[in-house]
């Protein structure tokens, strides 16, 4: 019982720590946001160190073998943690502004933390939907966080319905599957998941299809994406920070997860759904994010349009390939927080401002940002040496050596298209005339942020070894999995010695 | 040393060209005008080197090119044949230099100006000291820049930019030929250097070149290409359209570039190639015809033009051609000989005219002058004198010079040389008199210009005299100092193994020997063009009008100059346009833009504007797509069976 406590550490501290400082909110006299927003970021570190530590152990499992822990989760726990905490430190300023500080907000983006934190190490159909869940109801209430706003309650409710829409797709395929294999482990789900004289049985099919199909919708891959740009839009922008980086993250990490472990037979069905959700999601990003005038907008289609280059890294479905989506992951999530750190800077004296043609001139006026802004953007659009090039190049790599040409063709022209909508903000920033009313300058903290985070994506390339060793030895943790007897097997000795 | 005179113009171009808004106009006058002639001094101790003791050098400056068998390096050729080239172009420069700081001192881009000339002094240097064809090709390629920058240098003047791109472009089918005979030769003899290709010129005379299924003589084919392009080069007839329009040009540039020194280019060329056309009768014939027709024309159309430099101009054009019959008949020296005396004289004479028109205020048009030998004397004396040495008058330069060509074209065994010899005499019939018609309708008679222009009339400064009057020197004594050694007793040893003549040829001994009438001829010619120029400028000056009047057919077919700027403009301009705007309008804007760049940010437009109304805002809209595209892969998986 102790072993199971101390993989579950970093949860644990979370949660208890969400709920301590839940109750000092409620109960303290004056207004504790500060003191929660700090006590906050301490528990995301203290838990982002713990996870951290556990990454160089095998991997182990607890409660009954619905609970894993391995190199994979680590790194991804480690890089959702920091993720969360660093949101946490951007929105204090704008909530401060906008009238939105509350000591709710922190503990909520904890409780979607931990729920994260159960998506990535969860290795049983009840452990998964439990943690996709917590995270889940954290992210709708966080999104209408800012009650009096029209956009704000529409964007919590459309996400709100859809989301109960693609977890009842979910728990559908989850129930289709447990009803043929008899078991909600992912390793036992591979070992009754076996292909027949080359073929799949039907229904078990039927079942990975919905069971993906409420995972896309988590990582808004096409076409399960819909909720995703009113929802940017429509949340209090640091919210949309949020949804773009954390969940994304461990979106794809569960993604990971399930599919490699419990379906390692079904390749050549799995492959089939990523790769048309990774092209229709890369072109629809490209496309329609030309059409967009509001920054926060864009960025939704981005991030769908990124979701379809991880993807292609997924597709391979090979070590190199998951290698080089965690990677991915990884330098998006850096891009992401850097590009919302001046997103979250755009404001004017009459208040903040989302569209992009506000931002036309902006190195005249305020050349810091628009250099940050402009190495994010060429980073995004993926123009060497910038660390964004070497997330696409990994995955393209990865799919080359699988023998995906047609995905990787198309891939490479969609990143074309999309370089279009990127470049054209730096040449609003840098070529067009400044707008009437100049930008606030940037806080102090947003503007370390970027000009961090700026600085990663510019000079990735000068040592990139030490990442990209790590998002090997994650993906290699996560395929050289023991084989399902051994895993079981080791289960049951640890409940015997237990 | 010949580092230093290469390379002093280039420094001096850098300067003024980089540094010229900095320093200053002046500074970038005195520093390009006395690098220059530093370059000038060291050249004719050069001369004395190479051509009296017969010292040739090779001096490596850089290794350039290697790649597989394609070995060039950057050498400079010191041989009398460059040494010669050294001088005339150094010397001439200079003295340009020197003039054009008086002549445009008004100018506002002075440093430009001096920039652009010492730029090309310097390509001009490389060209004639190339040591392969590589490298001559990069100095006639820039002396062709230079000329067009400086053609062009009044650039808000549409007829100097139309000039000036005439000029690059009808230079551009000369080069082409250039490039096509090196090609060949490199096809060939597998080197561009010139001691290889000529070693190997004896083979070339019995190879043959495979071309698209053509079997043609090796030797003839490349000879016949290198003189295509010293034809634009040096404007021979067909290619000549673009020297008259250089015109446009500030005329120092006429006098060094269009006159002594780029155009004498193609002359260069032949004579350094002596050892490939001397073994090729059809070419030589070829050079003949070329030089005769043009030597004739262009003293035809000289006749009767009406602007002074103009009729420099066609004056250059026709003694090009006589140095090319020189080359013809196989008398490289004496080709080179006049390209060395007309160097000074038809510089002089260029210095001279143009002096006359900065005194008159820019006025280019000699029925609006006249009268001017009191006003102007010491430019007039100049003219005289360059007159004299054009025309050959005896003991003059050109004396010496041209009345070589025409013996020697006389002398001659090659095919054509009648045919050359006849057309040689009549045009110095014609030089005679259009020069003498120069000097009568711009310095006698009554002035016809306006009482405003004449009384602002104004002998040049000091600063452009000297220039003329060292020139005047050269005119005058260029010929007689030096004529042993270029085609006299002296003339092996002072040339060496630079030029190359066969055993067969003696037309060097011979032309000393011609009949007595022959050698007479020139100057009869020159006695009766002066005569008649005479008796209708100065005598009865109503009578060229009456003439013109009563033979306008032929009038105007000379002022048209023969009409062929007009025959090219329906033949190749108005096609070439025309084709130029299909493909333009048709081929560009509609196919490769439409279907290309356009019709593809289109398209993305159109499927951006489709994807975004897919957005509706509508919850139902939403799950339904969720709905359709998990049914879709339900559906697909059904079809296909899982696989």
């Amino acid at each position: 019982m102790l072993a199971n406590v101390t993989l579950l550490l970093p949860e644990l501290v979370l949660f208890i720590g969400a709920m301590g400082l839940l109750m000092v909110g409620a109960f303290a006299t004056t207004d504790a946001t500060r003191v929660i927003e700090y006590g906050a970021i301490s528990l995301l570190l203290i838990a982002a160190i713990a996870s951290w530590l556990q990454g160089d152990t095998v991997a182990q499992l607890a409660f009954g073998g619905s609970f894993i822990v391995d190199a994979f989760s680590a790194f991804m726990k480690t890089l959702t943690y920091l993720t969360t905490a660093v949101v946490i430190i951007m929105a204090r300023g704008f909530m401060q502004n906008e009238n939105l500080a509350r000591f709710e907000v922190p503990v909520l983006m904890l409780l979607a933390a931990v729920g994260m934190g159960m998506m990535i190490s969860a290795n049983d159909l009840i452990a998964l939907y439990m943690g996709i869940e917590l995270q889940s109801l954290a992210l709708y209430v966080l999104a209408a966080i800012k009650r009096d706003s029209l956009r704000a309650t529409e964007a919590g409710l459309k996400y709100f319905v859809l989301g109960a829409l693609s977890s009842g797709m979910l728990l559908y395929g989850a129930s289709l599957i447990y009803g043929f294999s008899g078991t909600t482990n992912f390793a036992g789900i591979a070992q009754a998941f076996t292909v027949e004289n080359g073929i799949l049985p039907l229904a078990q099919v039927v079942g990975m299809v919905f069971l993906l199909a409420g995972l896309a919708f988590k990582i808004s891959a096409v076409p399960f994406h819909m909720w995703t740009p009113d929802v940017y839009e429509g949340a209090p922008t640091p919210m949309t920070a949020f949804f773009a980086a954390a969940p994304k993250l461990a979106g794809m990490a569960v993604f990971l997860r399930v599919v490699i472990s419990a379906f390692p037979d079904a390749l050549a069905a799995w492959q089939q759904i990523i790769i048309f959700i990774s092209i229709a999601s890369m072109v629809l990003g490209a496309f329609a994010a030309i059409g967009q005038t509001n920054i926060k907008r864009l960025m939704a289609y981005s991030s769908i349009g990124h979701m379809g280059f991880a993807l292609v890294g997924f597709a391979a479905g090979t070590e190199d390939g998951v290698a080089a989506v965690i990677l991915y992951m990884t330098l998006y999530g850096v891009m992401t927080l850097g590009t919302f750190a001046c997103i979250l800077s755009m404001r004017r004296d009459s208040g903040m401002v989302e569209q992009v043609k506000s931002l036309s001139g902006l190195s005249q006026v305020r050349p810091f940002m628009a250099l940050c802004l402009a190495i994010l953007m060429f980073s995004l659009a993926g123009i060497p040496p910038l660390a964004g090039f070497f997330g696409k190049l990994f995955v393209f790599h990865a799919a080359i050596d699988a023998g995906l040409y047609g995905l990787c063709i198309l891939g490479v022209l969609s990143s074309v298209v999309g370089a279009y909508y990127y470049l054209r903000i730096v040449k609003i920033m840098y070529l067009d005339p400044p707008a009437d009313e100049a930008n606030d300058p940037m806080p102090r903290e947003l503007s370390i942020v970027a000009g961090a985070l700026a600085g990663v994506c510019l000079l990735f390339f000068v040592y990139p070894s030490p990442l990209i060793d790590l998002a090997a030895s994650a993906g290699q943790a996560l395929i050289d999995m023991p084989a399902p007897d051994a895993l079981l097997t080791g289960l049951f000795e640890a409940t015997d010695a237990r | 040393m010949y580092q230093a005179i290469v390379f002093f113009p280039l420094l001096g171009a850098l300067i003024a060209g980089l540094f010229g808004r900095v320093i200053g106009d002046r500074p970038s006058e005195i520093i390009t005008s006395g690098l220059l002639i530093l370059s000038a001094l060291m050249s004719c101790v050069a001369f004395v080197d190479v051509g009296l003791n017969g010292e040739t050098e090779k001096v490596k400056v850089l290794q350039w090119m290697h790649s597989g068998a394609l070995q060039i390096d950057w050498v400079l050729r010191i041989d009398t044949l460059t040494a010669v080239m050294l001088v005339v172009v150094t010397c001439v420069s200079s003295m340009v230099h020197v003039y054009s700081i008086g002549y445009m001192s008004h100018d506002g881009a002075r440093a430009r100006f001096f920039a652009y000339l010492s730029l090309f002094t310097f390509m001009m240097l490389v060209l004639v000291t190339a040591d392969n064809f590589v490298q001559l090709f990069f100095g006639w390629e820039g002396v062709g820049l230079a000329s067009y920058l400086l053609i062009g240098f009044w650039f808000k003047k549409p007829s100097a930019n139309a000039a000036a791109i005439k000029a690059f472009v009808v230079n551009r089918v000369g080069d082409f030929g250039l490039i096509l005979g090196m090609a060949a030769i490199y096809f060939t003899v597998g080197s561009l250097e010139f001691d290889t290709v000529f070693a190997a010129a004896g083979a070339l005379a019995d190879g043959q070149l495979e071309f698209l299924g053509l079997t043609l003589p090796a030797l003839t084919t490349i000879c016949l290409l290198l003189f295509m392009g010293a034809m634009g080069k040096s404007a021979q007839f067909l290619l000549h359209t673009w020297l008259p329009d250089a015109m446009e040009g500030p005329t120092p540039v006429s006098a060094l570039i269009h006159a002594a020194t780029m155009v004498t280019a193609g002359i260069f060329l032949v004579a350094r190639c002596s050892p490939l056309f001397e073994l090729s009768d059809l070419a030589l014939a070829v050079v003949t015809v070329t030089g005769a027709v043009t030597a004739f024309f262009a003293a035809t159309v000289g006749l009767v033009q009406n602007d002074i430099k103009r009729v420099i101009a066609y004056s250059t054009c026709s003694q090009l051609g006589y140095m090319f019959v020189a080359l013809g008949v196989g008398a490289y020296q004496v080709a080179m000989f006049h390209l060395f005396t007309h160097a000074f004289f038809k510089a002089l004479l260029f210095l001279g005219a143009g002096s006359v028109i900065h005194a008159m205020q820019d006025e280019q048009d000699m029925r609006k002058m006249g009268g001017l030998r009191t006003l102007v004397p010491a430019s007039w004396f100049v003219m005289i004198v360059g007159t004299l040495a054009l025309t050959g008058f005896p003991f003059t330069a050109g004396f010496y010079s041209k009345d070589a060509i025409v013996e020697a074209a006389y002398a001659a065994e090659i095919g054509p040389h009648m045919f050359a010899f006849t057309l040689l005499v009549v045009a110095a019939l014609f030089t005679s008199f259009y020069s003498w018609r120069l000097i009568f309708l711009t310095f006698y008679g009554l002035p016809r210009c306006s009482n405003e222009t004449l009384s602002h009339v104004h002998e040049s400064p000091p600063v452009m005299l000297v220039p003329l009057i060292i020139l005047s020197i050269g005119a005058l004594f260029a010929g007689f100092t030096f004529y042993d050694f270029f085609i006299g007793d002296g003339q092996a040893a002072f040339w060496g193994s630079s030029i190359f003549t066969s055993a067969e040829n003696h037309v060097l001994h011979d032309l000393h020997k011609v009949p007595g009438w022959v050698k007479l001829s020139p100057v009869v010619m020159m006695v009766a063009g002066f005569t008649l120029a005479w008796v209708m400028y100065i005598r009865r000056p109503t009578l060229p009008t009456q003439l013109a009047r009563e033979h306008d057919l032929i009038y105007n077919f000379l002022l048209n100059k023969w009409y062929i700027d007009e025959i090219y403009n329906f033949i190749f301009v108005r096609p070439v346009k025309w084709l130029a705007r299909l493909f333009w309008k048709g081929g560009d804007g509609a196919i490769i833009d439409g279907l290309g760049p356009d019709g593809i940010a289109a398209s993305v437009l159109y499927v951006t504007r489709r994807a975004v109304s897919l957005q509706t805002g509508f919850v139902y809209h939403y799950a339904f797509a969720m709905l359709v595209g998990i049914a879709g892969l339900v559906s697909w998986f059904m079809l296909t069976g899982g696989q």
